[in-house]
């Protein structure tokens, strides 16, 4: 599928043709065949040739441009070939023609695996379900790379809690997470279909592909669920139960409607995203300490300049698919909350050492990467362009893992007998 | 088994050149396929190309009990009332915001095209205004149809839990129907 249309292409193939649609279709079919026969470029020019002796192919075009740019250096790819003349514009309104053309931008041949998954996805299918794919349909539909995600910062809260490792809790509380984790993001996929169906990002997901149908994806989450749950309340403690319940609760009925609904769905968001380290912590010591407000604090200001900055560059198919978020409807203030936050993380870093989490070595080594993440938000907030918002999305990737990493080396070695000194009287966290 | 596939190519490369919404087709029409005869199942198509949703023709059995075919027409309305929304909005966005490119060019006072013969594109800045201008314009629709969305979806999975539990008991209770229909979460 090619949906983000080149138009440089587009135009280049406009300006190319000077005849009306018959040229266009016969031309269609010329590069439709060439590339499905893999003829080299000589013979295809020679075709071209053969049946219109003024017109120059687009493949004739391309190579001359190639020539051109090789012997000029410096240039970048775009530069047109100054020898040739350019024939009057014409009006090509057909999209099947843009995406031929988009076939052959390097003049090889399609790989015969893309071509034959290009077609078998226009093919009508039975609607039932094959069990050899379930696995990987449950990974697609649990959103298995976020749930693995969702569990590494939940078992890092685990770990940061100033007790005795215990493996057994441990365990139980990863995999409690973790069904919790695919129950909510299977409900979720349950309500947005035909909104999924419109995004490119989402439209290959399991339910709008018909793999399975809506009452399995439900009664898969239940399955996941249900027990995922109640091992945390029965293996765990009853609190962190009770979180991993509130967290599917906030993530199936009030993330996902209100992202239709108010920008709000960006803050609830957050909140589900600092909810598992919270878990995780309070799986350790069984109560919600300072410490895990902390941990939870750093994923929900870290949530703002990684969605803020993704959102940026997917504005056209949220605001085509009716969805509210702030990069679309507020663009400002999504500059301004990324930024905001990201500084934060600054601050919060500073609170490991006066919260007994961290040694007061954490703030010191982590300020590179949270002064580099700092400083891409405000490049961020400054020119507001795609370029930048992509460099703050990657940076985010990368930065959440090193920081928890660092927090996890930094961490406060307690002696068995100063368990009950963990939680000491704190100041209010400003998250 | 391979059914005989007639695709709709009146369908491809097809550009709503008109500034009317397209007419809501109907489903036979609109899809040109049928499954071979002897199929049991539904099938399920390609994205629609107006409205990027995948339409599922049903499987009628023989002995089709009420709840299947209260299901069944539930289902395929929902899919026809989701098929004219989602056509409708795609229609209406690239139509407001070709509108929206060229007032902007011409504004300027650009044309369309520029020297190259290529199509003109604004900023992503200047685009950013019609998407918020767009999502804030139809907000109540979108608010009404994602109401009666979720309550189709949650009619449409409690119908057809019920259904699966009437035809599992039927089975367990020894009674056949005769048409080899799959039982329970297989559809």
């Amino acid at each position: 599928m090619y949906k983000t249309p080149c138009s440089r292409l587009t135009g280049v193939w406009k300006c190319l043709l000077r005849d009306g649609l018959l040229g266009v279709s016969v031309q269609q079919r010329l590069i439709a065949n060439a590339s499905r026969s893999h003829m080299s470029v000589r013979s295809l020019i020679q075709l071209c040739r053969k049946n219109q002796t003024e017109w120059i192919t687009f493949q004739h075009f391309c190579f001359l441009k190639r020539q051109y740019v090789k012997s000029s250096s410096g240039l970048c790819q775009r530069a047109g070939p100054k020898q040739e003349p350019v024939a009057s514009v014409l009006d090509d309104p057909d999209d099947s023609v843009v995406s031929q053309v988009q076939q052959i931008p390097a003049l090889k041949p399609e790989p015969e695996a893309a071509r034959a998954a290009r077609l078998e996805a226009r093919q009508w299918k039975e609607l039932k379900v094959e069990y050899s794919d379930l696995p990987g349909i449950y990974a697609r539909l649990s959103k298995i790379k976020l749930t693995a995600l969702v569990v590494t910062t939940a078992a890092a809260g685990f770990a940061m809690a100033p007790v005795p490792f215990d493996p057994v809790t441990f365990l139980m509380a990863s995999v409690g997470t973790c069904l919790s984790s695919c129950t909510a993001n299977s409900i979720n996929q349950y309500f947005e279909v035909p909104f999924d169906s419109n995004m490119n990002r989402t439209k290959n997901r399991p339910l709008v592909r018909g793999q399975i149908s809506p009452l399995h994806a439900v009664s898969f989450a239940l399955a996941c669920g249900i027990p995922g749950v109640t091992l945390l309340t029965l293996g765990v403690n009853p609190l962190t139960g009770f979180l991993g319940a509130l967290n599917i609760f906030l993530y199936t009925c009030c993330y996902t409607p209100l992202k239709r609904l108010s920008i709000a769905n960006t803050w609830v968001g957050a909140v589900v995203g600092a909810i598992p380290p919270v878990m995780g912590w309070t799986a350790a010591t069984g109560s919600l300490d300072p410490g895990a407000l902390l941990l939870g604090a750093f994923l929900f200001s870290w949530q703002f300049p990684h969605f803020n900055a993704l959102s940026w560059n997917l504005r056209e198919d949220y605001s085509r698919g009716g969805y509210r978020m702030m990069s679309v409807t507020h663009p400002s203030l999504c500059k301004r909350v990324a930024l905001r936050h990201s500084v934060g993380l600054i601050g919060l870093s500073a609170l490991g050492p006066v919260l007994d989490v961290t040694t007061w070595t954490f703030p010191l080594v982590s300020l590179p990467i949270n002064l580099y993440i700092s400083y891409l938000a405000f490049r961020f907030y400054h020119n507001g362009d795609r370029q930048n918002a992509r460099k703050l999305f990657f940076c985010s990737l990368w930065h959440l893992p090193m920081l928890l990493l660092l927090a996890l080396t930094c961490k406060k070695r307690h002696v068995p007998q100063d368990e009950a000194a963990v939680a000491p009287s704190t100041p209010s966290l400003a998250l | 088994r391979r059914p005989v596939e007639k695709l709709s190519l009146c369908c491809r490369g097809h550009r709503q050149s008109a500034s009317r919404p397209p007419k809501h087709v109907p489903r036979a029409e609109r899809t040109g396929f049928s499954p071979a005869a002897a199929s049991k199942c539904d099938w399920i198509g390609p994205p629609d190309r107006l409205s990027n949703l995948r339409p599922i023709i049903y499987h009628i059995p023989e002995n089709e009990t009420p709840l299947e075919r209260t299901l069944r027409h539930l289902r395929q309305d929902t899919e026809d009332w989701s098929h004219e929304f989602w056509t409708n909005q795609n229609f209406t966005f690239s139509k407001e915001k070709e509108e929206h490119v060229r007032s902007q060019l011409s504004s300027k006072g650009l044309s369309e095209r520029d020297d190259d013969g290529r199509k003109r594109t604004l900023s992503s800045e200047e685009m950013a205004v019609f998407y918020k201008h767009f999502l804030d314009k139809n907000m109540t629709r979108h608010a009404s149809y994602n109401r009666e969305w979720y309550g189709r979806n949650f009619t449409i999975t409690l119908l057809m839990a019920r259904v699966a539990l009437h035809n599992t008991w039927r089975t367990l209770t020894g009674q056949t129907r005769g048409t080899g229909r799959e039982k329970g979460k297989s559809t």
